[in-house]
């Protein structure tokens, strides 16, 4: 399944608005949303990269990082 | 009946002085969303869902308990040192006059935690659904917490831990799933 685990929008922003625009706003749409029953036989990380990682499996990494920040 | 291992679940090392951050960090110690609220709500809903599901419950409501001793290592470096003019500075004044550095139960605005924060309706349904909400919602609250933190050690157990979040949302949605009884039924058309 090829789906981008971050999505952005563009909030409407008025002329009388008091603030620059920030532009795009994110929001995370991390890969449990997609995966309903988790399927037998996915790929593993060894136990070492799992605990570092936080999950067993590759399919529900999700390394995240300041969309802001990236930004500028 | 628990065992307890002494050690942290994911290693804590925190970079630069910023006791600003432990009042972002408090959110996730004493907050409507954070870890112990987390814990508590999936423990007590053990009694009152299938049989099938409770060891799902006891598992990530014991994990809960790993983070939240996670949380309170970060804010307890963050602050030990911390003279009584830097954390005025962080904005966290308020909590020093009531508490000095000592670790308190209230989320990021000092509202101490209550027990109306922990949800359980007694029907399974109900009460996975507000479990996955809680999950999304812990999510987001460490990514605002990284967006707001430029300590890369911090953010690194912060990943972490928004990592298991994801695991348990998935963990609680295959549990609807399977009181649902829907799993694999097609294979039987």
């Amino acid at each position: 399944m090829s789906t981008s685990n971050q999505k952005s929008y563009v909030p409407y922003h008025s002329p009388y608005d008091p603030c620059p625009p920030i532009g795009k706003k994110y929001y995370s749409t991390p890969p449990n949303l997609y995966m309903g029953f988790q399927p037998y036989n996915l790929p593993q990380y060894s136990p070492k990269e799992a605990l570092q990682k936080g999950t067993l499996w590759p399919a529900f990494y999700d390394y995240y990082e300041n969309p802001y920040e990236r930004r500028r | 009946m628990w065992v307890y291992e002494k050690k942290l679940q994911y290693p804590v090392k925190v970079t630069s002085c910023n006791p600003t951050l432990a009042k972002y960090l408090i959110e996730q110690y004493g907050g409507a969303d954070g870890e112990l609220a987390a814990a508590l709500r999936y423990l007590n809903q053990r009694y009152t869902i299938p049989d099938k599901v409770i060891g799902l419950l006891t598992d990530i409501g014991t994990e809960e308990f790993a983070h939240l001793e996670m949380i309170a290592t970060m804010i307890y470096k963050l602050t030990k040192d911390a003279t009584p003019e830097q954390l005025k500075a962080a904005g966290i004044a308020d909590h020093y006059v009531n508490h000095d550095s000592a670790l308190f139960y209230h989320n990021a605005a000092g509202v101490p935690f209550t027990a109306s924060y922990i949800a359980a309706k007694g029907d399974p349904i109900a009460d996975l659904y507000e479990d996955i909400a809680a999950e999304e919602k812990a999510r987001a609250t460490y990514q605002w917490i990284i967006n707001m933190s430029d300590d890369p050690d911090l953010n690194d157990s912060l990943r972490f831990l928004r990592e298991r979040e994801i695991i348990h949302s998935q963990r609680f949605r295959e549990a609807v799933e399977i009181l649902k009884e829907e799993r694999d039924r097609k294979i039987y058309f």
